[in-house]
């Protein structure tokens, strides 16, 4: 006899088995999930949802993939949440202390409640690298959003209107373009197919009977 | 923290643990492998396949529910939809919101084509978000496209069209740059020099990696962009049906509202299917690595439409998926983990094999632990063996898993389980489609004409196996030279009258062959509603 617990599906309740994800829970109720659901592996960030253990008095969130169910738990799903996007043209955005508050002023507006740190269903610090994008420093900015899934549950609690997945979104964008060192190798290697320097063994590659190719394949050296 | 009855396996694998990691196996021959996947491979177990009775590869034979859905109804009849006055009008029609669709999306806009994406669920939800371990590209200077194309041929089984897989290595470069130029970041070191390894059959470190959220970063990049330059993307809505004119070339789709079920026509110039995988379909039971929307749907659209399959019946297992906890069965464990150097250890705390061999092989392998050399760990659902990840901070020191692979910890730390201390518990998982449609170099399908294809909905460009980082490659490569040449053409395309003939002469070939069935397709999602 598998262990059943009690589950609050938007207020109505569901008896399923204990060792259930919250969204395999849904399915098990027999809902058909078409909104809500990405890829059941917490990549995506589809899944975001609120739920609250009866009798406690916090909130939590998380991602229904990722995410056990537990006896009495209160559970409502958010699909969707709107998020602010800005529109900018990569080619003329800079990293420049200005463009934060060209696109997104609001960060300035963040009282420092961490509600969006407490809130993150992938442990983020997201108060600190709000913080860090209010300074310009979009390095740090990236690197402490880089796990960020943007599920929107942080602007869902945020006092302040901050679409801080957004804000994130652009300072890696920054950085990954603008600031990250220039990959030398790269270049060259790109040049160096656009001067057609490797034509030549390609083509030979294209023509070659199987049987050699076998050959070559086989004996290859492999890099340690 | 693992229960009781995986202690005694668990001190036999941190006993050898210093053993093994100096421990370098032998990597298996041509003859070994060989025999390995004709044994163990379930792509080589005969009565899980179906012959295709009808459509452009009769004859041929393709996994039994892959044959079902082939073969089944369509979603609408031919004249139930009014095509003579158009939701949508656009010169390039995307169907599919992942890498490819995106990737298309955004060079035929650059390319100045009114291009639209419809996708059944939302932008970025498609397996290359899920993709972790990296993409690959030779782009170091003890590298070459020629290097890179041994290693996929091979890897592939000297199976691939060649044509398809010299664009793969000679554009990688660029794809790589191109990113690079959208923002994405990958590791670098502080000189500019990517961080790079090995995957499964590489002969050079060329794996690119953004820590292993690699899929994750490039996705949420491209979809911005797609976001920035205003293409509309109409999500929620499936395409159901290919429309063709009536000179029998693509010429639109007709679309469905996955929440309203309201129906839509969209007319275009050129379309695009960037639809992936199929591992929703979960051929042969297998647990799938992939995303919610992976069945199949390009190849059911497009094969109504006439165009050729090639390689539909070979699929990818990756070996290491996990296999527990139960929450997480079947989902990936990235090939990254043994790149940075953890191995596969048997329950009796053995290394049976290269970390690193292709992931035909290393699946086959695994099997055949669990099976016939009863040598895999019980996990209560199924059987597994151990990947003993505690070796890659021996070998990198600490920190390193936190540093590469932070996805994977927070996975498993969840259900407790520290990755840094304990090793995991994998067994195959299905993975990727490797067939798919027939194309040519330009991404058109070599029979219907406007109809161009990109990314895992592709066949031909990795053979009968994939290397790892070959795909996030391929939905770049193919997915922007789709969106440009589908883009070029359609300056010179007149659209002739609209029809939905081939969906009733299907319809015809089905009774013809004597087909009875209750199926409808594409499958769109899958069920897993319990039935009581």
């Amino acid at each position: 006899m598998e262990n059943m617990v009690n589950i609050y599906l938007f207020g109505k309740k569901y008896e399923v088995p204990s060792n259930l994800t919250i969204m395999c829970a849904m399915e098990y109720a027999g809902y058909q999930l078409v909104r809500g659901c990405g890829c059941r592996n917490g990549f995506c960030g589809a899944c975001a949802t609120i739920y609250r253990i009866k009798g406690e008095r916090e909130l939590k969130s998380c991602l229904a993939c990722q995410t056990k169910v537990e006896d009495n738990m209160y559970i409502a799903t958010l699909p969707f949440f709107p998020l602010v996007k800005q529109v900018y043209d990569m080619e003329k955005v800079k990293p420049t202390d200005a463009i934060m508050m060209q696109l997104y002023p609001e960060i300035y507006a963040c009282i420092g409640c961490n509600a969006c740190t407490k809130s993150c269903t992938q442990g983020l610090n997201v108060m600190q690298y709000i913080a860090y994008a209010q300074r310009g420093d979009f390095e740090k900015c990236a690197e402490e959003s880089f796990d960020c899934v943007m599920c929107g549950v942080c602007s869902s609690r945020c006092p302040a209107g901050i679409s801080h997945p957004q804000v994130a979104m652009l300072a890696r964008r920054l950085n990954g373009k603008y600031l990250a060192p220039e990959c030398a190798h790269l270049n060259d290697r790109v040049q160096e197919i656009k001067d057609g320097t490797f034509v030549e063994l390609i083509e030979a590659l294209m023509q070659k009977p199987i049987e050699e190719i076998k050959e070559l394949y086989n004996n290859r050296e492999i890099e340690k | 923290m693992y229960s009781e009855k995986f202690q005694k396996s668990l001190a036999a694998v941190e006993a050898a643990r210093d053993k093994n990691i100096a421990y370098e196996p032998a990597r298996m021959t041509a003859q070994q492998k060989e025999d390995l996947l004709a044994a163990y491979h379930p792509d080589y177990k005969q009565d899980e396949f179906d012959t295709l009775k009808i459509g452009p590869n009769k004859g041929d034979k393709v996994p039994k529910e892959l044959a079902a859905t082939l073969q089944a109804h369509s979603r609408i009849t031919a004249d139930s939809v009014d095509l003579c006055t158009p939701d949508y009008d656009v010169d390039v029609l995307i169907i599919g919101g992942g890498g490819a669709g995106a990737s298309a999306a955004i060079e035929a806009n650059e390319a100045g084509a009114n291009v639209m994406i419809v996708t059944k669920l939302r932008i970025g939800d498609a397996n290359t978000m899920m993709a972790e371990g990296g993409i690959q590209a030779a782009d170091k200077p003890n590298d070459s496209p020629a290097i890179h194309f041994v290693d996929a041929f091979g890897g592939g089984h000297f199976a691939a069209k060649r044509e398809l897989l010299s664009k793969l290595v000679c554009d990688a470069p660029e794809a790589i740059q191109w990113l690079s130029n959208l923002g994405v970041e990958f590791d670098k070191d502080e000189n500019g020099t990517m961080i790079t390894t090995h995957g499964g059959g590489t002969s050079r470190k060329r794996m690119h990696a953004a820590k292993d959220y690699s899929g994750a970063e490039i996705m949420r990049t491209l979809r911005d962009e797609v976001l920035n330059r205003g293409i509309p993307v109409v999500d929620f809505t499936s395409a159901i049906e290919l429309i063709l004119d009536e000179n029998g070339n693509a010429a639109g789709a007709v679309l469905m509202n996955m929440e309203t079920k309201e129906l839509l026509v969209a007319k275009a110039k050129t379309v695009i299917i960037a639809t992936g995988g199929a591992g929703r379909m979960h051929y042969q039971g297998f647990p799938t690595s992939n995303h919610y929307g992976a069945t199949a749907d390009g190849l059911v659209l497009g094969y109504r439409a006439g165009a050729k399959l090639l390689y539909a019946e070979t699929l990818q297992y990756h070996p290491t998926g996990a296999a527990y906890p139960e929450q997480i069965f079947g989902a990936l464990v990235t090939e990254k983990v043994r790149s940075i150097g953890a191995k596969l250890v048997n329950a009796k705390g053995e290394v049976f094999m290269h970390p690193l061999e292709t992931r035909d092989v290393a699946a086959a392998s695994i099997i055949r632990e669990c099976t016939t050399r009863e040598n895999g760990v019980d996990t209560g659902d199924g059987c597994g063996v151990w990947l003993d990840t505690p070796m890659i901070e021996k070998i990198g020191g600490e920190g390193t898993i936190e540093k590469r692979i932070p996805a994977m910890m927070r996975m498993f730390e969840k259900y407790g389980i520290d990755i840094r201390k304990e090793p995991i518990l994998v067994y195959p998982t299905l993975h990727y489609q490797n067939g798919g449609l027939d194309i040519d170099a330009d991404c058109m399908t070599t029979n219907v004409k406007n109809l161009y294809v990109a990314g895992e909905a592709v066949g031909g460009i990795h053979g009968r196996n994939r290397l790892m980082g070959n795909s996030l490659l391929d939905i770049i490569v193919f997915g922007r030279s789709a969106g440009q040449n589908a883009a070029k053409a359609c300056k010179d395309i007149t659209v002739g009258k609209l029809t939905l003939d081939h969906v009733a002469s299907f319809e015809k070939e089905i009774a013809d062959a004597g087909i009875v069935t209750d199926t409808v397709s594409p499958k769109l999602l899958p069920d897993y509603t319990r039935r009581k």
